[in-house]
């Protein structure tokens, strides 16, 4: 048994240690945001956070993540209440197909909790790693840059409301 | 200039070659005088394949509104504008449609989701059948009320009278009411009425599936259900000789190994036990490999030398200038693939009795019948669900994870069998979008303008789908197998190689031959607009090379031979919208345009945009990207602007990267290194795209209409900026620099 720490949540695992993480997140844990698209690390479908890193699932054992803070799509928000960033996503309509979108999420996830303002530049570096095959890409880098700008704003409204009584 | 010599050994070759057949094709124009000459005006769209209103629209004594497609949700949006057009005609709120998709149970046969046809075909009948149902439901309240039909209307899900008395629809529709015949003419509501059409209603899939939701048949879990892989032969004609299981039989979770033939399968508690022992099977298994694949460096040669079918697509000829200068230029594209992101997934069940297979192919009917035969089983005992895939782009190996799937399941009854390929699988066995060669030849008057074009175009069938059982790679493996049925060159006036291969400018004297050739050394089938993304990139760029000729504008030149009105517009939209100007650019940069309609038929789209060709290296960039289309009554703009977006950046993949590689025995584009694709870092600057709407004008088909005007618009940049002609795609860096002489 292996106790994975998916989402904030302590989850045992009888898989074998050498299974790759994500199917064990898609069919052990029933979580669907993780796609496979490759199994070589080449195209960024699996992609999920491990401790706020940016991680190929299909290529990383369930082994060497005991005690490691897994994120996936799902821990960001719901349908019902969507994170910023996956609520930009649904505003710039950045889907056609939207396999790829999950993934991607997950890639700019791991960017902007470290920079919370990123040039064009270094999104489209960023994002190298994942693939889009239906052409979305210019609406997902807008996506991006709306989170990313509706967090910004988010945070210099914040010192202001904590001076508040 | 310098355009290559026309090669007049075309005849030579043809010559040497078998010529199976000559044909002048039913031309567009033909068509059309025989459809107006029908005495009964056709029903509209899909109505003439299911004329029942309830086979489209059903509603329910509760007020539930269904409303039912035989076309598939393949990411274009069309789940959301169908809600949409329902919605419109049956004056309620669009989420408050439930809309089924194709389901042999349960929809109308539609055929394939293919070729840019969902909105004129089930729109149009979705939207007339709801106009025509909402006019029934008038009927039936003015009859209850007393009240003349023309003092009612309908809202908001109910039939409004004039002094507010209301009679919801769910108390309207008892006794079958609308279990009748459509009629050829609908009350459609008058474009400044409309309401919800033209809206940019978000998509209703987007937010379940950036949340994790289940979106895709790789996301059906059932209960009991199990997990299989296939072990593929090692090249395409290779016969399994032997396979030792027996250690295989033990590894952990595995529940069956099944082997028929050729075709080897296996089935695991787990999905990663059952890669596992695919991985073992795949080491164990023997075959003998027999395929003898032509030589790659050398392939357009090899495509030459087969036997084909001639037939003549447009011969008309017109008095005329005599011509003054004449050019001549050819044109290769070669073998591209799907290539989609999520590997093909299928998920299979058989009672004993009968199959029920869920799958992201894009035609339930026909992939029913094929299964049905593969497993010697009466069409009834099988029914196929479609459930969302990763983008497909046409026929990729949907169908064939299907029957993969369908076999698998019975040889496991009671038990649900996933099957996804692996991402190998899927480069290798897909059939890829065919090579093609084009030669185009024209005059010029003194006066700049074309006097004469002949253009031929020599292609492979653009679709191998089912419903044959021995289109399914699994049927042609077994041990008794099923033989691929003949292949086919298309119709005009849609056209498969020869898509798009008559110019719609008005040129008094045209000639167009399609070459078609049935003999297929790659598996090949329906790509992403077939033929007409290479002959758009061979028309569009030699009619540059016209305008160069000519001392014209690109653009003033286009509109100087083109007529049609909505052309015209759509071409000066583009060009206004991107600030388009002869002016020379920096070194190294360029401009480029290009424009096409669809099918001829279809929606009308033009390119402007700009790149930079980095000198060292050869290596494109591009800049920015402009658009125009005009798809008819545009349904739902910001959908039409999310396709025609994302067809121009898939077009730029294929025309900047995309070849598929192989050996004398096997593929060689195994994943994304061997087959790259357009990544981040080499997407456009922007690609802003302009919606002209057309009130009151019919649907036109979107998904299709940018990707040869792209590759055209790209070309003729690279031209602009480097003043060197590339006719062979892809436009890759290191052909561009063998091109500029770096």
């Amino acid at each position: 048994m292996i106790t994975l720490n998916v989402n904030g949540r302590s989850r045992d695992v009888d898989d074998a240690p050498n299974t790759p993480l994500l199917y064990v997140l898609r069919d052990t844990l029933e979580l669907n945001g993780a796609k496979f698209g490759c199994g070589l690390g080449q195209c960024g479908a699996c992609t999920v956070v491990v401790d706020g890193k940016p991680v190929f699932s299909c290529l990383t054992p369930i082994a060497i993540l005991q005690g490691r803070k897994i994120t996936t799509l799902e821990g960001l928000g719901t349908e019902d209440a969507p994170s910023p960033l996956q609520r930009a996503f649904i505003e710039e309509q950045a889907a056609q197909c939207g396999y790829c979108i999950p993934g991607m999420i997950m890639r700019a996830h791991a960017l902007l909790t470290g920079n919370a303002a990123p040039t064009d530049a270094e999104i489209r570096e960023h994002m190298n790693a994942n693939l889009c095959r239906c052409g979305t890409h210019m609406r997902i880098l807008q996506a991006i840059k709306r989170a990313a700008r509706g967090m910004q704003a988010a945070d210099a409204r914040a010192p202001a409301q904590e001076v508040r009584p | 200039m310098n355009a290559p010599v026309f090669t007049p050994s075309r005849r030579n070759v043809l010559a040497g070659a078998l010529i199976l057949s000559f044909s002048l094709r039913a031309l567009p124009s033909l068509a059309q005088d025989q459809d107006n000459a029908a005495s009964k005006p056709p029903l509209p769209g899909s109505l003439k394949r299911a004329p029942m209103l309830d086979a489209w629209i059903r509603i329910d004594a509760d007020g539930v509104i269904t409303a039912f497609t035989g076309k598939c949700e393949i990411g274009q949006g069309i789940r959301t504008a169908l809600m949409q057009v329902a919605a419109e005609e049956l004056e309620v709120d669009p989420h408050a449609v439930h809309l089924i998709t194709a389901d042999t149970a349960r929809t109308a046969n539609e055929g394939f989701t293919s070729g840019s046809n969902s909105m004129k075909d089930s729109a149009t009948a979705i939207r007339n059948a709801a106009a025509q149902v909402r006019e029934i439901l008038i009927g039936v309240a003015a009859e209850r009320l007393g009240i003349a039909a023309d003092q009612l209307h309908a809202q908001s899900g109910a039939v409004v009278g004039p002094d507010n008395r209301r009679i919801a629809y769910g108390d309207l529709v008892a006794g079958d009411v609308l279990h009748v015949t459509a009629q050829p003419v609908s009350k459609l509501k008058s474009p400044d009425a409309l309401k919800m059409i033209g809206q940019s209603m978000p998509r209703v899939d987007i937010p379940g599936k950036v949340t994790g939701g289940i979106a895709y048949v790789h996301d059906l879990r059932l209960p009991g259900m199990v997990h299989a892989r296939v072990v593929r032969p090692s090249s395409y004609d290779a016969r399994l000789l032997s396979v030792d299981t027996s250690g295989i039989e033990k590894m952990p979770g595995v529940m069956k190994i099944v082997r028929d033939g050729s075709f080897l399968g296996v089935i695991a508690e787990r999905e990663f036990q059952a890669i596992a022992a695919m991985h073992a099977l795949t080491v164990a298994a023997k075959w003998d490999v027999a395929t003898k694949l032509p030589d790659e460096g050398n392939i357009f040669g090899f495509i030459e030398s087969l036997p084909a079918e001639e037939h003549v697509i447009a011969d008309k000829h017109a008095d005329s200038a005599p011509g003054t200068r004449t050019l001549e230029a050819v044109y290769h594209r070669p073998y591209q693939m799907h290539g989609s992101i999520g590997p093909s997934c299928a998920v299979a069940s058989f009672d004993g009795d009968a199959l029920t297979v869920w799958s992201h192919a894009q035609g339930m009917f026909p992939l029913r019948k094929g299964i049905a035969e593969m497993l010697h089983l009466p069409d009834e005992k099988v029914r196929c669900i479609h459930m969302e895939g990763a983008g497909c782009y046409g026929h990729n190996g949907a169908d064939d994870a299907a029957a993969d799937a369908a076999l698998l399941a019975c040889a496991l009854p009671g038990r649900p069998v996933r099957v996804q390929w692996m991402r190998e699988q899927e480069h290798q066995w897909e059939p890829y979008g065919p090579a093609m060669v084009s030669r185009a030849r024209a005059s010029l008057d003194i006066a700049g303008n074309i006097v004469d074009w002949e253009y031929e175009v020599r292609s492979n069938t653009h679709s191998t789908r089912p419903p044959g059982a021995g289109q399914f790679l699994a049927a042609r493996h077994l041990e008794q197998p099923f033989k691929p049925g003949p292949p086919r060159p298309g119709e005009q006036p849609d056209g498969a190689g020869d898509r798009n291969s008559v110019p719609l400018y008005a040129l008094p004297n045209v000639r167009v031959g399609y070459q078609f050739v049935p003999d297929m050394p790659l598996r090949v089938s329906a790509l992403r607009g077939l033929g007409a993304y290479h002959n758009i990139f061979a028309i569009e760029s030699f009619m540059d090379e016209l305008a160069i000729a000519a001392g014209a504008d690109p653009v003033e030149f286009r509109l100087r031979h083109m007529q049609e009105k909505r052309a015209r517009k759509v071409i000066e939209t583009a060009a206004q919208r991107f600030g388009w100007s002869s002016a020379s650019m920096t070194e190294g940069s360029g401009r480029g345009f290009a424009f096409a309609r669809y099918k001829n038929l279809g929606a009308y789209c033009a390119v402007a945009l700009e790149v930079d060709v980095e000198h060292e290296s050869g290596r494109v960039r591009l800049g920015r990207v402009v658009a125009a289309v005009d798809s008819g009554q545009a349904v739902n703009p910001n959908g039409i602007a999310n396709q025609i977006q994302g067809g121009i950046v898939q077009s730029a993949s294929w025309t900047l990267y995309e070849s598929v590689r192989f050996n004398q025995t096997r593929i060689l584009s195994q994943d994304w290194s061997t087959y790259p694709i357009l990544r981040f870092g080499n997407v456009p600057e922007s690609v802003d795209v302009h919606v002209v709407d057309a009130p009151g004008e019919p649907f036109l088909g979107t998904g299709e209409a940018a990707q040869g005007p792209a590759a055209a618009a790209i070309a003729n940049a690279v031209t602009n900026a480097t003043g060197t002609r590339i006719r062979h795609l892809p436009l890759s860096a290191a052909r561009v620099k063998a091109a500029i002489g770096v």
